[in-house]
């Protein structure tokens, strides 16, 4: 891609804090008729009724260019907004009955929000991704239906009736588990964030997609209920004295294998089967994956059907060949694993449009595969100066942290950054300072602090800065 | 009469012995004391149905052998189609062969990934154990059959690799025995780290960033943008977001806007002009039904692309009937040796559907 040099001079981006009063909403005279209005003229024809509005309108725009004022929506004065004025079809006529949609869905107003591939990304839907549209999420939990997708060789509704979870290998006895067992254990239900650790993995040496759906979009947080790992394998006394590592095993065709830390990961890791209060959904593991929180996404085996608990790591494909980061000397970084501390500001964020200038509640997520977050700095002049966000409560650990802050947009251009540190004290670093040390060949882990460039036009870029 | 009620006894034996298995695998039920009742042992025979995974040091390796020659014959019939003939092929899969020399093999470094001069990193350039290439070719290929292969299938194929990266010669002949020579010729056998504080949670990143609060750059240097004609490379992004609220989504079919919208939204799609997220029609039918997993509309995947479909059967009589057929029954022989698994899951209307949908070329 290209690299334009643009410098951008600190007094170029006067967007930073600026008192409110410095911001007026100023209506132009061409917004004197209702886009309701257009429509319904469009679609019907002129009348009587409507041409009175449009005769309201017209004197509106005169009066409140005149006065200088900024009004939200162009009517006469006395009159008022159409869609309180005029009754509208859901207050005159009779709704749905209940469990018209037994299993209920989205208004039809959010279809647009939906997982989406990456375009020439990878060439096999089978094996590919499918990124979760996190410019319109709010809070910190996914939706089940939009949580991001990543087969490596398609996904199956799989017979609960007959899926069985072995744990074998360094165990006392190699033990078989059905799906009516597993659920009669005691269960926790904890939320964690999952990353896939090529999240971001496009933008290391530049920028490459328009969006936070496609450029951190390989994010979901999900209230996960299961057993925990240590009671299953405990249950089957495994040898925990000699046995560091765990192999988790899929029942995919790809028969998908990685091998777990289990001195990290003994203490939180799961065996689930639900996701947000329903069983985990087919493209997400039904009946059964493992939670390795904190760990990159490709560690959380799907379809689970076997752990085996052994003494050396395995080199199974996804940590020999893929999943391995290459550093500037040749050498590939294995068992890379935990996700750092990484946050992005979801709204507004890259392909986004504002309408105008005025107040704006900035808005995004922040987390850490070491534990909780602890803050979030926001800028927006490119990281000249930073501010302090909001964190939204509850803080969990390794789990997804919400963060707001209060801006008023003057309507010149800005970059916005947002920085998380976790409770480690580690801070999240700027895309340079990874590049330093990592070169630009690694496709994984890259945690670094995203830029958006919000144009006086309204529209939101992918920028990196520096 | 008679062949139902012959068909009912079948299913009462069949019955029977699937309670007689039951009975078996409750006498092993072996409950700790602490969650008496949950779970049993598994038997030996089922611990060596699952467990086929192989370590670095070969333990779960079964016995066997295959030549380079065995693997080039299966390698033509199986693999080639997706991989290329000699594992070049960077049409579907990145390529598991090339970017490796016979220094590699000395050093056990591949020197190419130092100074970029492979375009794409290869399977043999990354990987640094012998015992990778066997576990995964066992485990999951050919890619739409996987665990079709025997033992001795996949000692000849790691073979026939092996012998394109010249780390064996070509009348090689891999076995049990011999593979952990094989392993000390691995090219990129000493090419990987584990020193890095990714592992334990409690380890040392590598980094750390700044937690400067003001006037921490002298200049805002923007280093990388999109360029202009990617602009509608990810699809529409206005159909990407909400078409009401403070949030929408930039008209990249367009230019950007020449000033603000406005607090209505001039110029800008609405709410009304959502799109549907439930697709119909045949394009969302070949995608739903997992067409797509092969098939492209110009491409040559693991089968043909709808183009050549289009153009091989255009203005045949008869040829919508004869790719229904081949649809439901599936087929082979036509457009090279991998077949076409059946898809009788599909509705007769879905399937003529699909079929003029795709002799019309995808339009």
């Amino acid at each position: 891609m290209t690299k334009k040099q643009i410098e951008l001079s600190v007094e170029d981006i006067s967007a930073v804090e600026k008192p409110a009063n410095r911001a007026r909403l100023v209506k132009a005279p061409e917004h004197f008729i209702s886009q309701e209005l257009i429509a319904d003229i469009n679609a019907n024809g002129l009348d009587e009724t409507r041409r009175g509005f449009l005769r309201k309108g017209f004197m509106s725009a005169v009066g409140g260019a005149a006065a200088g004022l900024a009004a939200p929506l162009a009517f006469a004065a006395g009159e008022g907004d159409p869609a309180i004025l005029e009754k509208q079809e859901w207050q005159t006529t009779l709704g749905k009955n209940v469990a018209t949609m037994p299993y209920g869905v989205p208004s039809i107003y959010e279809a647009n929000l939906i997982r989406r591939e990456s375009p020439g990304l990878t060439r096999v839907s089978a094996a590919s991704v499918a990124f979760t549209p996190l410019q319109g999420l709010f809070g910190t939990i996914t939706p089940n239906g939009l949580h991001f997708e990543r087969h490596h060789q398609g996904w199956y509704n799989l017979n609960p009736e007959t899926h069985r979870l072995m744990v074998n290998g360094m165990v006392k006895n190699a033990r078989v588990f059905t799906m009516n067992d597993l659920m009669r254990l005691p269960s926790v239900s904890r939320t964690h964030f999952i990353e896939c650790g090529a999240n971001t993995g496009l933008e290391w040496g530049n920028v490459a997609v328009p969006t936070v759906q496609y450029t951190h979009g390989m994010l979901s947080c999900c209230e996960f209920t299961g057993v925990p790992l240590k009671v299953l394998l405990e249950e089957c006394g495994a040898d925990l004295k000699k046995g560091k590592f765990l192999l988790a095993e899929g029942g995919d065709g790809s028969g998908m294998t990685r091998t777990i830390n289990l001195e990290s990961s003994l203490d939180d890791t799961i065996v689930a089967w639900s996701m947000n209060g329903e069983m985990l959904r087919p493209e997400n593991g039904f009946p059964l994956r493992l939670v390795v929180p904190g760990v990159q996404g490709v560690s959380w085996v799907k379809w689970l059907r076997r752990l085996e608990v052994g003494d050396m790591p395995w080199n199974a494909k996804d940590e020999a060949v893929h999943y391995i980061e290459l550093m500037p000397d040749g050498i590939h970084r294995q068992y890379a694993s935990i996700q750092e501390c990484k946050s992005v500001i979801t709204t507004p964020s890259g392909g986004q449009q504002l309408l105008d200038k005025g107040f704006y509640n900035v808005s995004g997520m922040a987390w850490s595969g070491r534990g909780k977050i602890r803050r979030v700095d926001v800028s927006f002049d490119g990281g000249n100066n930073w501010r302090q966000a909001r964190l939204e409560t509850p803080v969990l650990t390794k789990s997804i942290t919400r963060f707001n802050i209060d801006w008023v947009w003057d309507g010149s251009p800005a970059i916005l950054q947002s920085r998380a540190v976790d409770d480690t004290g580690y801070i999240q670093p700027s895309i340079k300072t990874l590049r330093n040390v990592r070169g630009t060949r690694s496709i994984y882990h890259n945690n670094a602090i995203q830029s958006w460039k919000l144009d006086s036009n309204g529209e939101v870029s992918n920028v990196q800065v520096g | 009469m008679f062949k139902l009620d012959k068909s009912i006894a079948c299913a009462g034996l069949f019955t029977l012995a699937v309670l007689t298995v039951n009975v078996a695998f409750a006498q092993a039920t072996q409950g700790s004391a602490k969650f008496p009742g949950l779970g049993r042992n598994a038997t030996p025979a089922e611990v060596a149905a699952w467990d086929i995974d192989v370590r670095p040091d070969f333990k779960g390796l079964p016995k066997g052998s295959g030549s380079v020659e065995q693997g080039q014959t299966i390698w033509e019939a199986k693999c080639a189609s997706c991989h290329g003939i000699f594992g070049e092929s960077n049409e579907i899969f990145t390529p598991i062969t090339g970017g490796t020399t016979k220094d590699d093999v000395k050093t056990g470094r591949v020197a190419s990934l130092a100074d970029m001069k492979q375009p794409q990193r290869t399977t043999l350039m990354k990987v640094p154990t012998v015992s990778t290439l066997w576990d995964y070719i066992y485990r999951a290929m050919p890619w739409n059959a996987p665990r079709s292969l025997t033992p001795d299938d996949t000692y000849a194929l790691v073979a026939f690799i092996l012998s394109i990266g010249d780390v064996v010669p070509d009348d090689f002949v891999l076995s049990n025995t011999n593979i952990a020579e094989v392993q000390a010729k691995m090219p990129n056998r000493n090419g990987m780290t584990r020193k890095h504080g990714f592992w334990n949670v409690k380890d040392k990143p590598d980094v750390n960033g700044s937690a400067c609060m003001n006037n921490c750059v002298a200049f805002v240097q923007i280093g990388s943008t999109l360029p202009d004609f990617a602009r509608d490379a990810h699809g529409n992004i206005a159909d990407q977001n909400r078409m009401y609220g403070p949030y929408r989504g930039a008209d990249t079919t367009k230019p950007p806007v020449a000033k603000l919208p406005g607090a209505a939204g001039e110029g800008l799609a609405h709410a009304k002009d959502t799109h549907s997220s439930a697709p119909k029609g045949p394009a969302a039918l070949f995608k739903n039904e997992n067409c797509s997993a092969c098939h492209a509309p110009n491409a040559k995947l693991v089968g043909p692309s709808i183009t050549d479909i289009a153009n091989k059967y255009q203005g045949q009589s008869g040829a919508v009937d004869k790719l229904m057929a081949k649809v439901k029954n599936g087929g082979s022989g036509v457009w090279g040796s991998i077949p076409m698994p059946p898809q009788a899951q599909l509705s007769d209307a879905d399937r003529k559907t699909l079929v003029e949908w795709m002799l019309s070329g995808g339009k």
